[in-house]
């Protein structure tokens, strides 16, 4: 059972300072497959998914009780490291947020952070090449891989920022409203993406667009003041939910 | 029922702009009277101090005390000073910069260091002076040299530095830092990577600042450092030397029957080196600017 989990929360909460956000969240996110995360702003959405890689830590401020397990290992334990959980839970953010350096310094960023040592030109297009493939981006930008990551369009970007986790071969994706900052084409083009890298990658992702968790996901997280409501496949979610807050936010009554 | 008629001005309406334009002329006339004092400086500088300027002025060494002969000695010791003064302030306040930006918390002792580095930067130079007397001439045993006047130029310095690295590296987009964390990336391969390349401008702002100020102090060194009359070449940090603004100074107010134009001259070429490194600076701050994007 527990190797098809992709994350297990159990009974997590979580403060900013003496700010209760999260109030013992249960959440099995199932491996392999696309999980949205809904719910109106400030229910912990975005909390839970930043507890995931850790990276609520920065902050400084940040105390948890609870566990939460990337593929059975608790993060945090006292073995683990941040940042190779980092290294296997990648992050997409609403805004796309390449770095100002070539697309394909870019795409190998993560890969020199944790390979160690330089990686030789052969081994480095090689895993360009396959890792702008898989964000269906290599055709478009084979051709000017040493320009600059900021001057592509956003929906290219939001692809590179995928693209550029993928040679650290990470097993979980997260991805934090990644087409709010996108017009409704490129937002296609990325949810078409994602429908793509699902099964290669565990894929949990927040989004305030109805429509786009009812279309690109697979099985559906509704969270209210800090608490999982409710969590069942996509389309048993919206066509007969099984909480009356989860209808009412479902209908556009809130949030 | 409407109370339109029409849409001419009203006499409200006249004394309201005759007032603005007034005011829009009073402190255009204000502007332009502060650009005299700059004009009128390079001006007279220029008008009393070329024909005072030849290649004998630059590459000979003084004669008479500095009324005769050339500021050779004083050029080097100045390039030297300066020199001295980048290459401690410079990798002391960009570390300083990127600790406080970088890793430091905010809390009170962070706050307190802070409001050190602006009081440290309103210091008077004379009061520098004197520190660098006590620290490095006598405490440190550096003796009256370059090195010493070197180390007090930075410290009096470093405040700049600090601050001028410090708001570029705070300049650059959170986005890029939670990118970098996000994959895995340690703060310092963060700033290595990411920060610092990006940052550019504002470090080149520090040297600036400290080229201009170095080259032009005479209080800090003349304790420390700096001789009214020296003509021989600095050969090591322990020398002590000639540097150009002790020499504008001595040619000015310490010598007797000096050629009218040859204090002028002195500050000419003053001037001139300092305009010199501006403008290279500015001009490879530009190249940086134009570089980045986003």
């Amino acid at each position: 059972m527990a190797e098809h989990l992709a994350i297990e929360a159990q009974s997590l909460n979580l403060w900013y300072g003496t700010f209760q956000a999260l109030f013992e969240v249960d959440l099995q996110v199932r491996a392999g497959i696309v999980t949205a995360l809904i719910g109106p702003s400030g229910c912990g959405k975005s909390t839970f998914l930043r507890s995931c890689n850790r990276i609520n830590e920065r902050l400084g401020y940040v105390s948890t009780t609870g566990t939460i397990k990337v593929l059975g290992q608790d993060v945090y334990g006292e073995q683990v490291s941040a940042i190779q959980v980092r290294r296997h839970v990648g992050m997409v953010f609403q805004r796309p947020n390449p770095l100002p350096l070539s697309i394909r310094d870019n795409v190998l960023f993560g890969h020199r952070l944790h390979s160690g040592k330089r990686v030789n030109k052969a081994d480095g297009d090689a895993l360009v090449e396959e890792a702008l493939r898989q964000v269906l981006l290599w055709d478009r930008v084979k051709d000017r891989l040493d320009h600059k990551a900021t001057g592509l369009s956003l929906e290219e970007q939001q692809k590179l920022c995928i693209a550029r986790l993928l040679p650290t071969k990470p097993s979980v994706l997260l991805m934090d409203e990644p087409c709010s900052a996108l017009d409704p084409e490129a937002t296609a083009a990325v949810e078409d993406l994602i429908w793509t890298l699902r099964g290669k990658y565990s894929i949990l992702i927040v989004t305030h667009n109805m429509a786009q968790a009812r279309r690109a996901s697979d099985e559906c997280v509704f969270m209210l003041m800090g608490r999982v409501v409710e969590h069942s496949a996509t389309e048993e979610m919206f066509v007969a939910p099984k909480q009356q807050e989860t209808a009412d936010y479902i209908e556009g009554r809130f949030g | 029922m409407s109370s339109f008629d029409g849409f001419s001005s009203t006499p409200l309406e006249q004394r309201n702009n005759s007032v603005q334009q007034l005011v829009r002329l009073l402190f255009l006339t204000i502007t332009l009277l502060l650009l005299i004092p700059a004009v009128a400086t390079i001006v007279v500088l220029i008008v009393e101090g070329a024909p005072g300027l030849s290649l004998e002025f630059f590459l000979d060494k003084p004669r008479q005390n500095g009324a005769a002969g050339g500021i050779a000695p004083a050029l080097v010791g100045t390039v030297w000073l300066t020199a001295g003064a980048l290459l401690f302030a410079l990798p002391l306040g960009v570390a300083a910069a990127i600790y406080l930006s970088e890793y430091a918390k905010d809390n009170w002792l962070t706050r307190a260091i802070n409001v050190a580095i602006v009081n440290l930067a309103g210091v008077p130079s004379i009061v520098h002076a004197l520190f660098g007397v006590g620290a490095f001439v006598h405490f440190m045993q550096f003796g009256k040299s370059i090195l010493a006047a070197s180390c007090t130029l930075a410290v009096m310095t470093l405040p700049v530095v600090i601050v001028a690295t410090r708001e570029s590296l705070q300049a650059v987009p959170k986005a890029f830092r939670e990118a970098c964390w996000n994959m895995g990336a340690t703060r310092w391969q963060t700033i290595w990577k990411v920060v610092l390349p990006n940052s550019g401008s504002g470090i080149l702002t520090g040297l600036i600042l400290v080229v201009s100020r170095a080259v032009g102090e005479t209080a800090p060194i003349m304790f420390t450092g700096a001789v009214f009359l020296r003509a021989l070449y600095p050969s090591g940090v322990f020398d002590k030397t000639m540097a150009l603004s002790l020499h504008l100074f001595n040619v000015s107010t310490q010598v007797n029957d000096v050629p009218r134009h040859v204090p002028f001259a002195v500050a000419l070429t003053l001037i001139g080196v300092v305009l010199a490194m501006n403008a290279a600076a500015i001009a490879l701050r530009m190249r940086l600017r134009g570089r980045k994007k986003w």
